[in-house]
């Protein structure tokens, strides 16, 4: 009777563990894998040696430090860390855009005494958030997103300046220039920098008016998070120098971060339609902006030197028209002038936003569709071409956009 | 530090005595012919007396190996001694005890005084405790004995939601008293409180556990104001235990030297709790739910909530319960837990989207009893964790293999 028990009782506990181990080896995502590369926006670039995987980590760390009132953020800030407005390292949503205001011309902010150019929007609890003060015109910016940062970093001037066309003397329509603005002390110019009237070349942010990544980095920790360094000591809430809330050697190594973070993979590439959709990308002259291929030059960072890439920008600032203006502008550009964006990982972006798209400056596209029927200015004929496509055209052409 | 010196020395004189004969320790068995509910689980504990003394020793350690990875990075294995924990009692005379629970984590990097209480005895239905007490929020910060439970991680609402083990300065009644299959039990304090760094922390979200790390919460009430606590439990001898609890207060620092220096704002958190075995089967479930009211600044980062909930449900089947590999009442069952947890719930601002920010997870287990004092774990854990925006979930699958015993 005993054994019998003790039978029946192993028969229960065999055919239950039987049926757990089932359940559990059958899953297949047990153990989850990885994504594919060519589906996620983090990663490295090729070819990093063991040390700078190291600083690459070190930044990641950095870039995803959350900030308090204990470790310096604030007063008034948008973001408490890099993360919070780059998820997945991809285009910003809404609720984290970002204004700035005070430019209403290339001559300059004339709001900088009054909190300009960037609206800290948040503040710590007991604080009052900064308010866009009267007169004062504004723009809002999506954060865009990080990746492939590097090999736009290394692009030479001479290589930029190529590209412009200011006069427009090839008669396409197309005049980009190059954002010309004195840069800040800490930075160091390019071996290669080309200067005019004691300006630089800019190329980073909607309006091309960050130097390089460092100065873009700088910017976002005293702007973004009210964190001052040596390299920007004024706190934006009292306008006061204040003692550095940051090690230069954590900017650094966010910026090493920034410039190692991969290209977007683009995927689907053998497909006929995203095939089709790429030669209508060539024919309706959205490339003449949109340079489909750039190059590095030299790079300390061996994976970065003397290299080919696809990021589908060329760096230089255009008219877009009317309906882009918001009458807020940065460095030598115009209010209707915007810096042609990278279209690479534009596929992405809804994995970074919540599932949705939010394209243009300041996420009011919620399609590509709808982001390229507000293109205007120098690319009202490109908008006009497309518009002309059929609609399996212009799906191939979607699609094409969408590999990237 | 001075805990620090007061532990050595008495587990020196202890150790001083076992030496002398180690059977001078006899364990006192726990008291089963009282009808037991969660607000008793500070003293339904096995403990050892040493000799004639009137103090009473327990504890407990848990260790465990894991391996997981999350979207295919993993960290490799891990040994992991996650707490060894020390229990002092002692009956200073019949209606005056005194008990205290002592937890070393990570190795001994963090001591904590999770308990320290006296409890005054003036009738079954009144007595009051002072000192180091354990919250009454939800069954899980008070009833957390690593021993008790067939799962290695504790419930991730009980800790990153709820800040189990949750303990505070305080003072308060409680009693219970009975009526056939029927028993009530009630808890009420008023303690130390919650502070600022609840919405002002490096995990980017409203985080009630952050508060734990200020060790000054012993001595010094952020606010000013006490944290008010209570909770009441129906127990049913066939149908199980019920309880409701609630803890509220303004947790922010809103005066300083005189001066107004911000506006009062209020944590809220209500919990609802409930255990029972189903007699014929033997099934054990056990479930907790809370929601988590905070005031945030309307100009504050919407990345901290102002409410949150979430939960877990354990389902424990004992499928052998006999003489096994030499041990008289041992048992083996097998179990599940499934949880969830949304730690922002609302929609943006900006959109009028939801904002997601919510975890889940699944955890089915094989537990081993060879005694009443011991479990033996083997866990196998799949979550899904969505961050603010509802991005691609980060996936995480993980297997845990380990121990916890009463000594």
């Amino acid at each position: 009777m005993y054994e019998k028990r003790i039978l029946k009782g192993m028969e229960k506990f065999l055919i239950s563990l039987f049926i757990v181990l089932c359940v559990v080896i059958s899953c297949k995502k047990i153990l989850p894998g990885a994504p594919e590369d060519a589906t996620v926006l983090d990663g490295t670039i090729d070819g990093l040696t063991m040390e700078e995987n190291q600083r690459f980590l070190k930044g990641d760390a950095a870039f995803t430090e959350v900030f308090t009132a204990e470790t310096g953020l604030g007063t008034t800030f948008v973001a408490t860390s890099c993360i919070s407005c780059h998820a997945g390292d991809g285009k910003g949503h809404p609720s984290t855009t970002l204004t700035r205001f005070g430019q209403p011309d290339e001559f300059g902010n004339i709001f900088m005494d009054q909190g300009g150019p960037q609206l800290q929007n948040r503040a710590l609890p007991g604080y009052m958030p900064e308010q866009i003060p009267a007169g004062a015109t504004f723009s809002k910016f999506t954060p865009p997103a990080n990746t492939g940062l590097g090999f736009l970093d290394f692009v030479s001037d001479a290589d930029i300046l190529a590209l412009s066309d200011p006069d427009d003397l090839n008669g396409d329509g197309i005049s980009g220039v190059p954002n010309w603005i004195v840069i800040p002390g800490y930075i160091t110019p390019r071996p290669d920098a080309i200067v005019q009237n004691g300006k630089h070349i800019c190329r980073f942010g909607k309006k091309g008016a960050a130097y390089n990544l460092l100065n873009q980095t700088v910017n976002a920790y005293n702007q973004d998070m009210g964190i001052t360094s040596t390299y920007n000591p004024v706190d934006v809430y009292t306008g006061q120098e204040i003692d550095p809330e940051i090690s230069n050697q954590k900017i650094q190594d966010v910026v090493f971060y920034l410039q190692t973070l991969k290209a977007p993979v683009a995927r689907n590439q053998e497909d006929s339609e995203v095939k089709q959709g790429k030669a209508l990308f060539a024919q309706i002259n959205c490339a003449a902006c949109h340079t489909p291929k750039l190059k590095t030059g030299f790079s300390p960072i061996k994976g970065l030197s003397y290299k080919e890439f696809s990021p589908y920008t060329d760096l230089l600032l255009h008219d877009m028209g009317p309906g882009l203006d918001d009458g807020y502008t940065e460095g030598s550009a115009k209010t209707y002038e915007w810096r042609t964006p990278a279209l690479w990982g534009l596929g992405l972006s809804q994995s970074s936003q919540g599932g949705k798209y939010y394209l243009m400056h300041d996420g009011r596209a919620h399609s590509i569709e709808e982001a390229i029927l507000m293109h205007g200015g120098e690319a009202s004929g490109s908008k006009a071409m497309y518009q002309a496509l059929s609609s399996g055209e212009k799906m191939a052409l979607i699609k094409f956009l969408e590999s990237l | 530090m001075i805990y620090r010196f007061l532990f050595v020395y008495l587990f020196i004189s202890l150790a001083s005595q076992a030496q002398v004969d180690s059977t001078l320790f006899r364990r006192v068995p726990k008291d089963t012919t009282k009808n037991a509910m969660n607000m008793d689980a500070v003293y339904n504990r096995p403990f050892l007396a040493l000799g004639k003394s009137p103090v009473a020793i327990g504890g407990y350690l848990e260790s465990n190996w894991q391996y997981g990875v999350t979207d295919g990075i993993t960290e490799g294995h891990q040994f992991q001694a996650r707490r060894l924990t020390v229990f002092l009692a002692s009956k200073i005379n019949r209606r005056l005890k005194f008990l205290s629970e002592i937890e070393f984590e990570e190795g001994g990097r963090e001591i904590a005084i999770e308990f320290a209480s006296m409890d005054l005895e003036l009738h079954p239905l009144l007595n009051f405790r002072g000192g180091i007490v354990m919250n009454p929020i939800g069954a899980f910060n008070q009833n957390h004995d690593g021993p008790k439970w067939e799962f290695i991680d504790r419930p991730i609402s009980a800790t990153q939601m709820l800040p189990a083990t949750w303990s505070n300065t305080g003072f308060g009644i409680f009693g219970k008293t009975f009526h056939k299959s029927w028993m009530i039990g009630y808890e009420l304090y008023l303690t130390g409180n919650f502070d600022n760094s609840i919405i002002e922390n490096t995990e980017n979200k409203t985080f009630l556990p952050a508060a734990k790390r200020n060790p000054e919460r012993f001595e010094e009430i952020n606010s000013g104001l006490p944290l008010m606590n209570g909770k009441i439990a129906v127990r049913n001898r066939k149908a199980g235990e019920l309880g409701v609890s609630y803890m509220g207060g303004v947790y922010n620092k809103f005066q300083d030297d005189g001066l107004i220096i911000d506006s009062r704002r209020r944590v809220d958190v209500f919990a609802v709790d409930y255990n029972t075995t189903i007699p014929t089967i033997n099934t054990t479930i056990i479930a907790e739910w809370a929601w988590v009211f905070v005031q945030v600044p309307a100009t504050y980062t919407q990345q901290f909530g102002t409410k949150q909930y979430g939960g877990f449900i354990d389902i424990i089947q004992p499928i052998l319960s006999r003489s096994m590999l030499g041990w008289e009442k041992a048992t083996l069952n097998l179990a599940c837990r499934l949880e969830y947890v949304d730690w922002n719930v609302g929609t943006f601002t900006e959109t009028g989207d939801n904002i997601y920010e919510h975890l889940w997870s699944i955890a089915p287990a094989i537990s081993f009893r060879p005694n009443a004092q011991t479990v033996f774990r083997f866990n196998y854990r799949y979550q899904q964790q969505t961050d603010l925006l509802g991005n691609p979930p980060a996936l995480t699958g993980m297997f845990q293999l380990g121990f916890s015993t009463y000594f």
